[in-house]
């Protein structure tokens, strides 16, 4: 597609996601909610495997951290005795930012390991992780609420709660409640993550983290600092799913252990794949097809004939999805190993057809050598 | 003291089931490059075969073909993804297993649903007492097996044609190719092994005293495999057997001594072995056994 008609496009999307909550049933828009925090966790992820070349099966650990940090540090205290949860009770935004800064700084903690390693053995280490925080969330229950999780406070901005009232807003007849509200901090949040993961992609960094993917060796004769690099790509790519994680928890209202276990790591690094490795745009589009698939599925599984009731012998919606984004990946990476932005880029300008010839063909493969061990 | 025997010879026979579903693990790497997160199904599948066939076949019948099924699927797995394996890094390959996984799994939970499927295995819930010790019988099969089964593994390696081109693949892919070794047919033939072994582990890890064929059955043999596989070293078969062996008396012993180590939480057997994982991946980054990385300029 040529530049003009991809911003119109892009116009155009920016202007329906604007006046979405006009239209759209609460449904859709918890659904819209969950694919932003998709995305912003996507989005860290893919500047980890897709332009570092860095596997990481760990997200979810750190989408973990960076919601039970916002509940901890917005909420206030609540139960009594043996079933106390703490709470440090701050400000809503200044407990998301610590939220982020806590997930920041558990990649910080990883990174002796998350740098020595490379490929597929920091793939298997991170899945470590997943576990070890699983058990740390049932717990200590103290924080977390243990297995029945706990509920994290409302967000609030200089005295605008982002819930049904309080004050009332009404937009064109529409009352705007929670979740409409919600969803313009969720788009105003992933703007934010992508400009910043594009800007990073460009700059100095972005070009070290390539350098790293296409050739260690290269990379660190040019002058990069390959371990710092790779401790930092990881350490950015927590601190965004920790921001995935505040938007989950204000999403959601109450957060359990079992929503941040291997399935929801397997589920971003689905994301960032399909939409295409390295890519800010196909992780986002990554998102709203993995993450909302199943809940749309399962919406309307009554209507459509080929999907089981619930009860029934054959294969029942939440399967279908399943099933289906497991061969999704798999077509995926057979047939087009660059994803949906590939797909999209069909045609590139004489520019980038340029690079494409100067570059190592790095286009071609997904992901780098895991490693020769 | 007493405690100790017993939970040692538990967490032995219980190592060596998880070795046996991460050899079938490194096998597959060794051979091939790909780390196969299909792994854990394979074992799903396997039990569940047998699980569905062994009131008709009878039990032995059942475990053969169990073995037979899942060797084929694998192969299978393998073919698909072999195609391409010019064409993508191993790497990508590791996800197209993720994948592979996802839609084994869930058909395979589907199927099983609410029936409680057993192994039907003859030795039941039978208990060996040697002195005080106490063994379920399944584990001293089990162990048995296990030792059988790698014995005959190393000899195939060591002295067979095939384990010889599959050493020299795993050396070096374009050498062994320019000495007239098939890459294809190694590959093909590991992971038939690979399912072998993990429809013959699968029957183990679901029978007596765990808890039975169900749809998690997958997931927690991955989360065998992976801590056994990365201790070992990914690329050696010895480190597989050592790595399971580790996990396997790490979360016996964990889960034996849970009253002294409540103030780590409950459940804690099962995570144990990451954290030891962990723990050996920061002072030795390729695992216990596994080849030093050669950067080449």
């Amino acid at each position: 597609m040529s530049r003009p008609v991809r911003l119109a496009l892009g116009a155009v999307a920016v202007l329906l996601a604007l006046a979405a909550p006009l239209s759209l049933t609460s449904f859709w828009l918890q659904t819209g909610l969950f694919v932003m925090a998709s995305a912003v966790g996507a989005i860290g992820l893919t500047l980890l495997v897709g332009v570092t070349g860095q596997l990481s099966l760990g997200q979810a650990f750190f989408v973990a951290v960076g919601a039970y940090g916002y509940a901890f540090l917005a909420s206030d205290r609540a139960g009594a005795g043996e079933r106390v949860v703490y709470g440090a009770g701050w400000p809503p935004p200044l407990a998301a930012a610590g939220a982020v800064l806590l997930a920041g700084l558990a990649g910080v903690l990883f990174s002796p390991i998350a740098s020595r390693l490379r490929g597929i053995y920091l793939g298997l280490a991170s899945l470590g992780l997943v576990f070890l925080g699983q058990h740390i969330l049932t717990n200590a229950s103290s924080v977390t609420g243990g297995f029945n999780g706990r509920d994290a406070a409302p967000f609030r901005l200089f005295g605008f709660s982002f819930t049904a009232t309080n004050p009332d807003v009404v937009v064109l007849g529409v009352p705007y409640g929670a979740l409409e509200r919600l969803w313009y901090l969720g788009l105003a949040l992933l703007a934010l993550s992508w400009w910043y993961a594009r800007n990073l992609v460009r700059g100095r960094p972005g070009r070290a983290m390539a350098g790293i993917r296409d050739s260690e060796v290269a990379a660190a004769v040019m002058g990069v600092d390959v371990r710092r690099y790779k401790a930092g790509a990881f350490t950015v790519s927590s601190a965004y799913a920790g921001l995935a994680g505040v938007l989950f928890a204000v999403a959601y209202g109450r957060i359990v252990p079992d929503s941040f276990g291997l399935l929801m790591s397997i589920d971003l690094l689905a994301i960032v794949i399909i939409g295409g490795l390295g890519s800010v745009a196909g992780a986002v589009a990554g998102a709203v097809l993995v993450t909302a698939l199943p809940l749309v599925l399962s919406h309307y599984s009554g209507a459509l004939p080929f999907l089981a009731q619930p009860g029934e012998d054959g294969i029942g919606a939440a399967e279908a999805a399943r099933m289906l984004y497991g061969a999704a990946i798999v077509a995926v990476l057979l047939f087009a190993p660059g994803g949906l932005a590939q797909l999209v880029r069909r045609t590139p300008s004489t520019k980038e057809q340029d690079h494409a010839q100067t570059s190592t063909g790095a286009g071609d493969s997904a992901l780098p050598d895991p490693g020769r061990v | 003291m007493n405690q100790f025997v017993t939970l040692l010879a538990n967490g032995v026979s219980l190592g060596c089931i998880d070795a046996l579903i991460a050899l079938g693990f490194v096998v597959v790497f060794k051979a091939t490059r790909v780390v196969n997160f299909a792994h854990g199904s394979l074992v799903l599948l396997g039990a569940y075969v047998i699980g569905r066939v062994h009131e008709n076949l009878g039990f032995a019948g059942a475990v053969l073909l169990s073995v037979a099924v899942t060797a084929v699927v694998a192969a299978l797995v393998g073919a698909v993804l072999l195609r391409r394996v010019r064409l993508a890094e191993p790497g990508t390959l590791a996800v197209v297993t993720l994948g592979v996984d996802i839609v084994l799994a869930t058909d395979l939970t589907r199927r099983i649903g609410t029936d409680l499927l057993t192994t039907g295995d003859p030795w039941g819930a039978k208990v060996v007492t040697i002195g005080t010790v106490h063994i379920p019988q399944t584990r001293v099969a089990a162990a048995v097996v296990a030792v059988v089964l790698v014995v005959a593994f190393l000899s195939v390696l060591r002295f067979t044609d095939w384990g010889v081109a599959l050493r020299a693949a795993a050396e070096r892919q374009e050498t062994a190719s320019l000495m007239g070794i098939r890459p294809g047919r190694v590959a093909a033939a590991a992971w038939m092994l690979a399912g072998g072994l993990a429809a013959t582990a699968g029957l183990f890890f679901t029978a007596f005293p765990s808890p039975g064929i169900s749809g998690s059955v997958g997931q927690a043999a991955l989360g065998v495999a992976v801590p056994a596989a990365v201790l070992g070293g990914l690329d050696s078969t010895t480190g597989a057997l050592v790595g399971g062996l580790a996990v396997g008396l790490t979360a016996t012993f964990v889960a034996g001594y849970q009253d002294q180590l409540s103030f780590l939480g409950r459940g804690f057997g099962g995570v144990a072995p990451y954290l030891v994982m962990l723990l050996v991946l920061l002072v030795r980054p390729a695992g216990l056994f596994g080849g030093k990385e050669t950067t080449r300029v």
